[in-house]
């Protein structure tokens, strides 16, 4: 009964699974990230695209995960592979962080700054690189960090369609009711959420302008 | 040449999109080496001109003219790096040092960096920033510095026009006077066209070659100092008017 020892036991399982866990998460981010600033980008400076695509990321997230993952279960590549699937999922739940914080770090630039910028005649490219992610990066990093430790909890639930990860313990845990089995999943799990969100906060003060 | 205005705005006018005029029926040359101020009330329309000038905004109907060629015809980037522009809030990046503000333009015009260096040194010294202030950020200046580094970063790629949207405005008034007195060596010496916007009338007497009075999106007239404080002008006698109330109002006061 004791858990110091059942860790030990196990560790190689549970160094496995918890690689498992963050290969699903950061993957996940990376589109989120890749796919999220951008969209952000054109939602703060096309105001017509601001609602659908802000509602749109918005309506994912309310949709329950587990819901999701049975959602996209039967799409013919996607179902395929767990793992493939899980990481649409979890991209799709990281979207709305990366897109608002994207959207409201650029619109959060002084519009004198802007103004001057744009009238000693930097192109919109320039601008965007130059002045609007830069002074924008603290704020889209918090989006990433919500992201990141949201999908840290909610990706042990992709153990449920057989996806991996540190989820695999805590289910297994819950099927033969055995509590050494959920904290092996679930003290792993919170680590590195905690240890994700204390790191990214840390880069994301060092980076907010003065 | 010597008759060939640098900006001439041809019967220009201004209409926001929801179809509200800003501005009808401008008519306005500036000549190479003047200082034209635009004085008017807040709505009168002269920063939507100084706008239409480095086309921040587009003319809705005629057109402007910078250096003959209508801005409508010219690449709007290179139009604009061709005219140096300073706003009343500054817009430095924040997160750029001093030297790095004031090499924004030479910076992506692609100078090299021993010339940008040498630039900016210079520049510096031009507008009375002391040289150990370069590596320190927009945060850390006072308003007087912070508005020297605005006039320095315009005239780093050395542009023979310069547009001034109330750059003294927001400064209290010891340094406003003094960045006053600056600015009238510096003109001096460098002879820029400049289109400068103010309230003051004061700031438009001290500072302009002309004074183009505005209101209400109309140009109502275009004086020399000295003709404008004898207009017999309604509006123009009234802002000098209300100038001398000022100056009497102290004397007028009584004890108290």
């Amino acid at each position: 009964m004791n858990l110091t020892h059942f860790f030990l036991e196990n560790r190689e399982q549970i160094v496995e699974l918890t690689l498992e866990h963050l290969w699903l998460v950061g993957i996940s981010t990376l589109f989120a990230v890749l796919i999220g600033i951008p969209l952000g980008i054109l939602s703060a400076h096309r105001p017509l695209w601001n609602k659908p695509v802000l509602g749109t990321a918005n309506i994912i997230q309310t949709i329950p995960s587990l819901a999701l993952f049975g959602f996209l279960l039967p799409v013919p590549w996607l179902g395929d592979r767990a793992d493939r699937l899980a990481i649409l999922a979890l991209t799709l739940y990281a979207l709305l962080p990366v897109i608002r914080n994207t959207y409201t770090g650029i619109r959060g630039v002084d519009p004198a700054v802007l103004e001057a910028g744009r009238g000693m005649g930097l192109a919109g490219r320039q601008l965007l690189l130059q002045v609007e992610l830069p002074l924008a990066l603290s704020v889209i990093l918090s989006g990433i960090r919500v992201a990141v430790v949201v999908s840290v909890g909610l990706a042990t639930i992709a153990a449920a369609i057989g996806a991996g990860g540190l989820g695999e313990f805590i289910f297994r845990g819950l099927a033969m009711v055995n509590n050494q089995l959920i904290l092996a999943g679930a003290i792993p799990a919170a680590i590195l959420a905690l240890s994700a969100d204390f790191g990214l906060g840390w880069l994301e003060k060092r980076l907010r302008p003065q | 040449m010597a008759n060939n205005p640098v900006i001439e705005f041809r019967d220009v006018a201004y209409v926001l999109p929801n179809r509200q005029p800003l501005l009808s029926g401008l008519n306005l040359q500036v000549q190479r080496g003047e200082t034209l101020i635009l004085l008017g009330r807040s709505g009168s329309g002269k920063t939507t001109t100084l706008k239409l000038i480095n086309r921040l905004l587009t003319p809705s109907g005629g057109e402007v003219c910078v250096n003959g060629i209508p801005t409508s015809d010219s690449d709007v980037i290179q139009l604009r790096r061709s005219i140096g522009y300073v706003i009343q809030e500054v817009g430095l990046f924040p997160h750029y040092t001093v030297e790095r503000n004031i090499a924004l333009v030479p910076r992506v015009e692609g100078w090299a960096d021993e010339r940008i260096r040498c630039r900016v040194e210079e520049l510096m010294k031009l507008v009375g920033l002391e040289a150990n202030l370069a590596s320190r950020y927009p945060h850390q200046l006072s308003g007087g510095q912070r508005q020297r580094v605005g006039v320095a970063r315009a005239l780093a790629a050395d542009p023979a026009i310069l547009l001034m949207d109330e750059p003294f405005g927001a400064l209290d008034a010891l340094t406003r006077d003094q960045l006053q007195r600056e600015f009238l060596s510096l003109q001096q010496r460098l002879n820029k066209t400049v289109v400068f916007v103010t309230h003051d009338l004061r700031e438009a007497l001290r500072l302009g070659s002309r004074i183009a009075l505005m209101d209400a999106g109309r140009l109502i007239t275009v004086l020399p100092p000295s003709e404008f404080v004898r207009s017999s002008n309604s509006l123009a006698a009234a802002y000098v008017q209300a100038f001398e109330g000022g100056l009497d109002s102290v004397s007028n006061r009584g004890p108290s």
